[in-house]
């Protein structure tokens, strides 16, 4: 019986081209702290739902769209339902401040799902993305990621800092609003100044971060 | 003339306002009544309120709010005007609640300051402020309040050799000051290494308006802020007896060309020169009988510029002050100590009064953890346009 289940099991899951792992960085906060952007572990993905869950509730700047999606999505990663799906987080001392994630709709296409920003205020929300961006170009070594916004604060970081490349036509899978791409040529031309972070990541940060929690509490 | 002083005071926390903006407003003039003690209906002793706004009615859809905010309060028939004079107005509305005081017209006046940025996108925001620049001369080809400032920032780094690093440690300075302001809008300190160093400046501190970079610059903040307005001796007779008195000494104002490139110098801000200097005439004061200061720090350039043009430094050396220290809570001429508009924010028409309010609470000594010890006198400097209308105000309780 148990052979049985894990054929049907393979057969739900989706196939994939394989995602190279992340290195670590070290983001340096305007607050003075350090923040770690890594990838997060699977038995981590429940924790990363159980953060985010409240905010599902709350409207403001399109937290609850955001939230509610980004549960889902991590919700189909825990169950191997979504094809090459990554997530990373950005923590400080252990708590989050922040998550993005997306996923590869083929080696050169990438898809950009979601940026989350849990400590406003400290430009995380433009980092992690940055560090999504990078994922895409610089380790998967893509041709182009697409991109849509559900928030005008999202249009501003994205679309017009990244000087997005409006592509309509292209099927975006977040609710069919109009995509936008993020070229290879564009990533050049902008990583300079969005990227950064310092590798290898210091180990005592790494350390710090090795467990992560909630924050205590989130203003939004 | 009578002598004209505040008994209350009304602060709302700045930042993104969860309330309507008429109930913002009033949220600010309750408590500045509260705190004085001043009652609503029949009881009523405020003669006239004035409301100080650059864009009600263009951003918040709300005209004539003056009108609006006496009836909410209950304290009809008090005579009510909307005051307009772009980021100064809450300093002009302060101004002419004195003069309504002083003239003996009226006894008692509430004075608000208010505005709603955030109800509209930041590049309408920008358009809207931009809206008080020359039509033809400047507004036509684009320029913004950023745009200016920047080129103001440029020139001074060329006469007077401060650099972009001055600029962060005044911002560093406020956002450690508003980490003391339960009212601020940001309250994160901010590092000084982290928005300077070259590795990552473009990521943590990217440039908006060149050389000027996110944070040489204020944040788009809605508020409202409040202050009660009684004459002296009026005050026992009104039921505020036993309220101190923070006596408003000297309000001065000035004007400069409206088109920036006519200005004979264009790296002075000459309003604020002569607006402070009227304002020291009129209080009997000088900048070293300054205790604490309020400038109007919409870019952090200002704040140095101005601490200049005030008579607190020499011109072209408010950056060095800055630098020493000399411009922090525990420095020998504290700025902003309620952490400016950089790091409080700046609701427009709000921030007149709401620089007013800070300078009460120091002088009542009940500025919390920035207070600056023995305060006695301090000094407002309201900037409207870029430099072409500006109020600057003297409160002492010698």
């Amino acid at each position: 019986m148990g052979i049985i289940i894990d054929e049907m099991e393979g057969k739900l899951r989706p196939p994939s081209i394989g995602l190279k792992p992340y290195d670590a960085k070290v983001i340096p906060l305007t607050t003075g702290e350090d923040m770690l952007v890594r990838e997060i572990t699977y038995d981590e993905i429940p924790l990363l739902m159980e953060t985010i869950e409240p905010l599902m509730k709350q409207p403001k700047d399109f937290y609850d769209i955001v939230a509610s999606r980004i549960y889902a999505e991590l919700l189909g990663m825990y169950r191997y339902r979504v094809q090459d799906e990554y997530c990373f987080v950005g923590a400080v001392d252990g708590e989050i401040a922040g998550i993005v994630n997306g996923r590869m709709v083929n080696e050169k296409v990438g898809m950009s799902y979601h940026t989350m920003t849990l400590k406003r205020g400290a430009r995380v929300g433009a980092q992690l993305f940055a560090a999504k961006m990078e994922y895409h170009f610089d380790f998967m070594n893509q041709d182009e990621v697409w991109i849509v916004a559900e928030s005008p604060n999202g249009f501003k970081r994205w679309m017009i800092e990244y000087e997005l490349e409006s592509r309509p036509q292209c099927p975006h899978e977040l609710g069919g609003v109009p995509t936008f791409v993020l070229t290879r040529a564009l990533w050049e031309k902008h990583k300079a100044n969005k990227n950064v972070g310092i590798r290898p990541a210091f180990e005592e940060v790494i350390e710090a971060n090795k467990v992560l929690h909630k924050p205590a509490k989130i203003s939004v | 003339m009578r002598n004209v002083g505040i008994v209350g005071v009304g602060h709302t926390k700045f930042g993104k306002s969860e309330l309507p903006f008429i109930d913002m407003v009033c949220a600010a003039a309750l408590e500045a009544m509260d705190d004085a003690g001043a009652k609503t209906g029949n009881k009523n002793v405020i003669n006239q309120v004035f409301v100080g706004t650059m864009g009600a009615g263009m951003v918040s859809r709300i005209s004539g709010i003056a009108s609006a905010v006496v009836d909410t309060l209950n304290i009809r028939p008090a005579m009510a005007e909307t005051i307009e004079n772009g980021p100064a107005s809450g300093a002009s509305a302060i101004k002419l609640g004195y003069m309504a005081i002083a003239s003996g017209m009226c006894d008692c006046v509430l004075v608000i300051g208010a505005e709603g940025m955030r109800a509209v996108s930041g590049w309408e925001g920008t358009d809207f402020v931009a809206t008080m620049l020359h039509p033809e001369g400047e507004y036509k080809y684009g320029l913004t309040l950023p745009a200016f400032a920047g080129l103001f920032t440029r020139l001074c780094m060329d006469k007077y050799g401060l650099e972009s690093r001055d600029l962060s440690i005044v911002s560093v300075k406020n956002h450690a000051n508003a980490c003391k302001n339960p009212c601020a809008h940001i309250q994160a300190p901010v590092v000084l290494e982290r928005i300077t160093n070259k590795a990552y400046i473009n990521a943590t501190n990217p440039i908006v308006a060149d050389p000027l970079r996110q944070y040489d610059m204020c944040p788009v903040s809605d508020g409202a802020a409040a202050v009660l307005l009684v004459a002296e001796d009026k005050k026992a007779e009104l039921g505020f007896g036993d309220k101190k008195f923070v006596k408003i000494a000297g309000i001065g104002s000035a004007t400069d060309t409206h088109v920036v490139a006519n200005r004979e110098v264009p790296s002075d801000l000459l309003a604020v020169r002569l607006s402070a200097e009227m304002a020291y005439k009129m209080a009997g004061v000088g900048p070293a009988d300054i205790d604490v200061a309020e400038l109007h720090d919409a870019f952090q350039i200002l704040e140095i510029a101005e601490s200049e043009e005030v008579g607190f430094f020499k011109r072209g050396e408010g950056h060095i002050a800055a630098r020493n220290g000399e411009t922090a809570l525990n420095g020998s001429k504290p700025i902003n100590t309620s952490g400016g508009l950089k790091a409080k924010g700046h609701p427009l028409g709000a921030t007149g009064v709401s620089q007013v309010v800070e300078l009460v609470r120091q002088l009542r000594g009940e500025a919390g953890e920035r207070q600056i010890p023995d305060a006695k006198t301090g000094l407002a400097v309201n900037f409207g346009g870029f430099g072409n209308n500006v109020v600057s105000t003297i409160l002492t309780t010698k």
